[in-house]
Order: structure tokens, then C-alpha cells, then sequence
């Protein structure tokens, strides 16, 4: 079967994208099937519960090319139970992140660890005799910063809660 | 006071979730249920055994039963409904749902599920229904708690008709169906969480509306979510003089005996059809997808045309080519709307090249030593004077039955465009017939895919239905072996097909049987088949296995690239 020669590659970038959606069980599967469905790898991911309680709010970061992204917020806007979707990437924003950063600190290093963790106003929130664990929050960009910074010392592990965004100003999200 | 209260309570009347179904079924008016029942579903057939309204065909095959609510749905223009029981039962709707999906059908299924606390253990007969038909359902959700079953079903029924209808699916474990509900919850008003954009943005319309009477050469495209638009969509084609080009799922959406209709486009359409649409300098798209065997490559599809744009799905707008003038609505509003604003352009330039276009390039066959399938089906729009409801299989006798079968009014072409489902054809013929009793309703059906469904002829008998089987019968799969000729060097895998005599089979069903073999056959045959009227018909029709369907655009190619045939 002859099938046409692929054209180029459109730009693939990070979109983020905030979908508002009942409350309920199998919601999440839903919207992220459509993501799954086109090949998109889901890079970040946050869900909890807003202001009203029977409103969930799904914040997504996803690389893709932009005319895809808004094909498949399309396609998500189509489930029943999605009450709104906003791609929120060009828009001015607040966009922050929590990680749980755990870092190798022996008795000798432990001190300037601290130290450029309060550049980043990150917070220890668990110490041994061979580790730290910081608490940093900020836009991801800053995480991956504070990452860099301190993966001389061996970072252990990392826990990100993935970025979660409101629109600035009275606008609704 | 305490004891009061308590007795109110008890004398407050309940019924069964599965009474509550059939409640429910009955006050949207469903006449028909087709379905199979088992384990988990007892409590609802228990419940039907007492519903006097509503009929229950019993399929020998759950497909055959959602395929069947479906050609109910597309023929009638109502919803239709299938069940089936837990596990093997949903899981052999699937194919049927994956089709309604595809092709926009409003079909309501229930399926029955393991009882609650057996859901997650692997439990017999238990599947995770919801899960697997997420993808190929509108909407489906499975009830937990007995007191959203009522709401959960009438929202169903409300989601797979509104909008751009498609198949909603409700999984409710046995136990709920047979729980104790308040009867109250019956009276409850149902609110839909929210309502289709149905009316077009005025500014769009008249935009639209400008672009069609300044436009040079324009072509109405026209698909399945035009069935319910045909009217206004035929005042705004003959008061303007705008050539019409239809889609599989579009035929019958405007008559194709009229000479502004250039017929299907696309893969297997007709040549003028595709010239046409491809030198246009406007393509007003209604209720259609731009879908791939349409299109071709994309990005060749129309290189000279503003695309308009009608879609009551905006996510179907830009999906495939970007929309210059986008409207999101019903077709038939925007259609309403837009018909009265549009002054007729000058296309006399325009329709003397579509005519030679049309006069060069005309749909043809040969005559051969053995009947041609093209043949075959002019002489049954001869034959059913070319009033027949049509269903067809999927393959290339669906193409030719497209091609030669010339629709003139909506819901009488009924096909799986979409998924291309095999084995839908003869099913879709018994829910249209149950959807229009006096009608004549005609499958059309190759001899692979009839394969896949035939076993429901009883169900055919069983009820009486008079409608016909033409079986175009070339021993082979013969779509597959069309393109291992053209595209893998003749090179035949796995097509040529060793046949059960199909007049005897139907015989043993107890259906009249057919055989076809010569040309003088033919004919005599399509007439004995036209009389019987109480019990269906298979004609088996013997046709040349070598046949190709032309024209062809490959796949993935363009108008310039498409095969003629000889």
C-alpha cells in the first residue's frame, strides 16, 4: 500500500493545558486516553480536588506540536465529563511545582548543600548522617535548576508533584 | 411520630433496578431491544418478560445485535438499543460499538455486569467493560449505586442522540439490577449536564454565505451529518446551481438521480466527482470529516479551494484540513440560516467543464463471459426501481453498491464507512427493517463478510422479515485481492475463498435460497426475490472473481494519481 512519504515534523513543544472535570472515577482514564490515543507523552501531571468539591482540577504538561495539542483539547472537551479545558501555555500565568529533592550529605558537604538550598528557598525537610531531603517549590524551571545545582553531591531520589498553574488576575483558569 | 414515619417509609413503593430500566426504556418510546441474554442480565429479561411494549429480538450473536440497533437507528432516525450480558456477551458488542461510533449512530447499550463485589476479582463472565468500550463509545458509565440508575440511563439515552449522536453504554452489575429502588426516583426531571451548540454563529454564516455567491467554482461536500438536513441543503444546491459531491455516509442526503449530484468521492468515486472537487475554488463541507479515504493526501486534497466548514462536533473542525470559515451547529439549522442569505453565483463556466468532465469519465463497466458485479447491482436499482433501503458489507461490492445504487432520499444507504466493519451489512438490513416494516430493504453483502454474520439468518426468519441477501459472490475477499494485484505484484495471500452454497444454507434456515450462476438468471431471480414477503431472501449471485473497482485513488495519493481502470 502505498502510503505518502511522512512531510516534515512540525515543532514539538510544551504546552500546558488545565482541564476542569467531575469529580468522579474513570475522568482522569478518559482524558488521558485521548493524550495516549495520538502518541503524546504526558510529561507532568497534577490532580486534586478545587474549590468546590465536586470539581477536580487536571493540570497537564505535554510536548507536542501546537496544532495537535489543540486537536486533541478538542477531543478532550467531547467527554461528558469535562466541564472545561483551557491551553494555558501563551497565557500569563502562575505556574509552580513541589519537589522532594533527597541528596547525599555527609557530615562535609552537608553545610553548602544548605546553603544553596536557601538561594532557592528550599526547605530541609528530613536529615540523617548521610542525607538531605529538600523541599523546593517554584516554577518547573527552577526545580530543574535547584536539580542541576545539587546533582554533584548525588541526588538519591526525586519526587515532583508536576506543575500546576491559575491564569493571573480575576480571570478563570 | 416515630412509628408514622416508619410506616410512610415502607409505604413509599419501590420496584427492581431492572423494572426501573424497562420503566425507563419504555417512556423514550423504545419499541425494539435487540439482544442475548445470560448470567449477569438475568434480572432484566426477568423485568422485560413483563414490559408490554417492548419487543426483544433475540440475536444468535451479539454483534448481529449491536449492528442491528444500529441499522434501526440509521433507518429510522431514532435511537436503538442492544444488550447483551456481562464478559463475553459486552465484549462481542465491541465491533459493533467501534461501528457506531465511527459512523455517528445513536445506539443505547446495556450490559449486564457481575455483581458488585465480585467486580475487580476476575470473577466468571466478569470483564472490565467500561474500560475496553471507553475509546469506541460516546459516553458509558457503569452504576454502582442503585439510585443513579435511573439518571444514568435517561442521560444515555439523552448523550446517543444529541449532538452528533453515537453509541452510549451502560454496565449494571447483576445485584443493582436487582436491588429495591424508590419508584420517586422515577419522577426525578432530568437535566442534561450541558447541550450541544446547535445554531451556527450568525457572522460565520454570513460569511459563508458571501463566500458561496462570489465564489467561481464551488462544490457542496456533503457527509453523514447531512441525513437530517436534506431540504435546505437541496434548496441552497438547485436555487444556487452548486454541484453536490456525497460521502459513503452522505448518499441519500440529496438525490443522486439529480444532475447537480456528481455522485460519491473519494477512494472509489467517481472520477468527475473527484476532478471536481479538487479543482474547486470552494468546498463547503456539511457534516463531514475529511477523512482519509475521502481526502487522500492531505495536503494535495483541494490545493485551490477556502474551505466552509459545517460540523456539530467542533473537534471534526481543523482536525484534517484547516477551516476558513468554520461553523459549528446542526447542519440543518446552519443550512436554514445560510440558504436564504447566498445569492446565486455564475458557475455556467464551471458546470460546462464538470459536464465534460462527466461525459469523459463516466462510471463504466465491460461485459465479460461471466456476470460482472457492477452488472449486478444496476440490475437491482432496476429491479427495486432504486426505492430500496440499502445496507451494505464492506469490500468492494460496498464501492460498486455505492457507486451504481443511486440514493434519492436520506437514511436509505446504510453502510460501515467508518470502522469498514465486515458481517454489518445483513445485520444493519434486519434493524432497518424492524425501523421501517413496509419498507424494501435490500443487503447487499459480499461473500467474505456475510461469512461473518450469517448465522442470524434464523433470527431473520424467525421474525419474518421479508428483506433480501444479495450475496455478490467472486469466492474471494476481493478488496484484499485487488490491492495484492495492484500494489504486491499478484501475489495472492489468504483471498480466495472456498464457499458454502449460500441458497442452501439459507434453505436450511428456512429462508428461500438463490443461486445465480448466467446472466438470464439474474433477472428472474431479483424478481422471485421481490415477491416473497414473508420470510427473508438470499440470492447468491456468482460473479467474476477478477473484477477490480475503479477508479481508484491509492491510498495515501492524490486526484492525479488516481486509476481509471480500463
Amino acid at each position: 500500500m502505498t502510503e505518502a512519504a511522512p512531510s516534515p515534523q512540525p515543532q514539538v513543544e510544551r504546552r500546558v493545558l488545565s482541564v476542569l472535570v467531575d469529580n468522579a472515577p474513570g475522568v482522569l482514564m478518559r482524558v488521558v486516553a485521548l493524550f495516549r490515543r495520538r502518541g503524546i507523552n504526558i510529561h507532568s501531571l497534577a490532580v486534586s480536588v478545587t474549590e468546590d468539591p465536586g470539581v477536580s482540577r487536571i493540570t497537564m504538561t505535554v510536548e507536542c506540536p501546537a496544532a495537535l495539542a489543540e486537536s486533541v483539547v478538542k477531543q478532550v472537551r467531547r467527554v461528558v465529563e469535562v466541564r472545561r479545558v483551557r491551553d494555558v501555555t501563551d497565557a500569563p500565568r502562575t505556574e509552580r511545582e513541589l519537589a522532594l529533592v533527597k541528596v547525599n550529605a555527609p557530615g562535609g558537604v552537608r553545610s553548602e548543600i544548605l546553603e544553596a538550598a536557601q538561594v532557592f528557598r528550599a526547605r530541609p525537610v528530613d536529615l540523617t548522617e548521610k542525607t538531605v531531603t529538600l523541599e523546593v517549590t517554584g516554577s518547573p524551571e527552577k526545580i530543574d535548576a535547584f536539580l542541576s545545582l545539587v546533582a554533584r553531591h548525588g541526588v538519591r531520589e526525586v519526587a515532583r508533584t508536576g506543575a500546576v498553574v491559575l491564569l493571573r488576575g480575576s480571570a478563570a483558569t | 411520630m416515630r412509628t408514622t414515619l416508619v410506616e410512610t417509609k415502607k409505604a413509599s413503593r419501590t420496584l427492581s433496578g431492572a423494572q426501573a430500566v424497562v420503566r425507563v426504556l419504555e417512556e423514550a418510546g423504545v419499541e425494539w431491544v435487540f439482544g442475548h441474554p445470560g448470567g449477569a442480565s438475568l434480572p432484566l429479561y426477568d423485568a422485560l418478560y413483563d414490559a408490554p411494549t417492548i419487543r426483544h429480538v433475540l440475536c444468535r450473536h451479539e454483534q448481529v445485535a449491536a449492528h442491528a440497533a444500529t441499522g434501526y437507528a440509521r433507518a429510522s432516525g431514532r435511537f436503538g438499543v442492544c444488550t447483551a450480558t456481562s464478559g463475553p456477551g459486552a465484549t462481542n458488542l465491541v465491533t459493533g460499538l467501534a461501528d457506531a461510533m465511527m459512523d455517528s449512530a445513536a445506539v443505547l447499550a446495556i450490559t449486564g455486569q457481575v455483581v458488585r463485589a465480585n467486580i475487580g476479582t476476575d470473577a466468571f463472565q466478569e470483564a472490565d467493560v467500561t474500560s475496553i468500550t471507553m475509546p469506541v463509545t460516546k459516553h458509558n458509565a457503569l452504576v454502582m449505586d442503585p439510585k443513579d440508575l435511573v439518571r444514568t440511563l435517561r442521560e444515555a439515552i439523552y448523550l446517543c442522540r444529541s449532538g452528533r449522536p453515537g453509541p452510549v453504554l451502560v454496565d449494571v452489575p447483576r445485584d443493582v439490577l436487582q436491588t429495591q429502588i424508590p419508584e420517586d426516583l422515577l419522577d426525578e426531571p432530568f437535566e442534561p449536564r450541558r447541550r450541544p451548540v446547535t445554531k451556527g454563529h450568525p457572522a460565520r454564516i454570513a460569511e459563508a454565505a458571501e463566500a458561496i455567491s462570489t465564489s467561481r467554482r464551488p462544490i457542496l461536500y456533503v457527509g453523514g451529518g447531512a441525513q437530517g438536513a436534506a431540504e435546505p441543503l437541496a434548496r441552497l444546491a438547485r436555487r444556487c446551481r452548486i454541484p453536490v459531491t456525497v460521502t459513503l455516509m452522505g448518499k441519500g442526503a440529496f438525490d443522486e438521480t439529480d444532475p447537480l449530484c456528481l455522485g460519491m468521492l473519494g477512494m472509489h468515486g467517481t472520477a468527475y466527482a473527484n476532478y471536481a472537487i479538487n479543482a474547486a475554488d470552494l468546498v463547503v463541507a456539511v457534516g463531514a470529516r475529511f477523512d482519509d479515504r475521502v481526502t487522500g493526501r492531505l495536503r494535495d486534497f483541494c490545493p485551490h479551494a477556502r474551505f466552509v466548514h459545517i460540523d456539530i462536533d467542533p473537534s471534526e473542525i481543523g482536525k484534517n484540513k484547516p477551516a476558513h470559515i468554520p461553523i459549528v451547529g446542526d447542519a440543518r439549522e446552519v443550512l436554514e440560516a445560510l440558504e436564504p442569505l447566498v445569492t446565486p453565483p455564475d458557475t455556467e463556466a464551471w458546470w460546462k467543464q464538470i459536464e465534460e468532465w462527466r461525459a469523459r469519465y463516466p462510471l463504466r463497466w465491460r461485459p465479460g463471459p461471466l456476470l460482472k458485479p457492477q452488472q449486478v447491482i444496476e440490475a437491482i436499482y432496476r429491479a427495486t426501481r432504486g426505492e430500496a433501503v440499502v445496507t451494505t458489507d464492506v469490500g468492494q461490492h460496498q464501492m460498486w453498491a455505492a457507486q451504481y445504487y443511486l440514493c434519492r432520499r436520506p437514511r436509505t444507504f446504510i453502510s460501515s464507512g467508518g470502522l469498514g466493519a465486515m458481517g454489518f451489512g445483513f445485520p444493519a438490513a434486519m434493524g432497518a427493517q424492524f425501523a421501517r416494516p413496509d419498507a424494501l430493504v435490500v443487503a447487499i453483502v459480499g461473500d467474505g463478510g456475510f461469512q461473518m454474520t450469517m448465522q442470524d439468518l434464523i433470527t431473520a426468519v424467525e421474525w419474518k422479515l421479508p428483506l433480501k441477501v444479495y450475496v455478490i459472490n467472486n469466492a474471494s475477499l476481493g478488496m484484499v485481492r485487488q490491492w495484492q494485484e495492484l500494489f504486491y505484484n499478484r501475489r495472492y495471500s489468504e483471498v480466495h475463498l472456498r464457499n458454502p452454497d449460500f441458497a442452501r444454507i439459507a434453505e436450511a434456515f428456512g429462508a428461500v435460497g438463490i443461486r445465480v450462476e448466467r446472466e438470464e438468471q439474474l433477472e428472474p431471480a431479483l424478481q422471485h426475490s421481490l415477491e416473497v414477503s414473508d420470510r427473508p431472501v438470499v440470492v447468491d449471485v456468482i460473479v467474476d472473481p477478477e473484477e477490480n473497482c475503479y477508479p481508484m485513488i491509492p491510498s495515501g495519493q492524490s486526484v492525479k494519481e488516481m486509476i481509471l481502470g480500463d
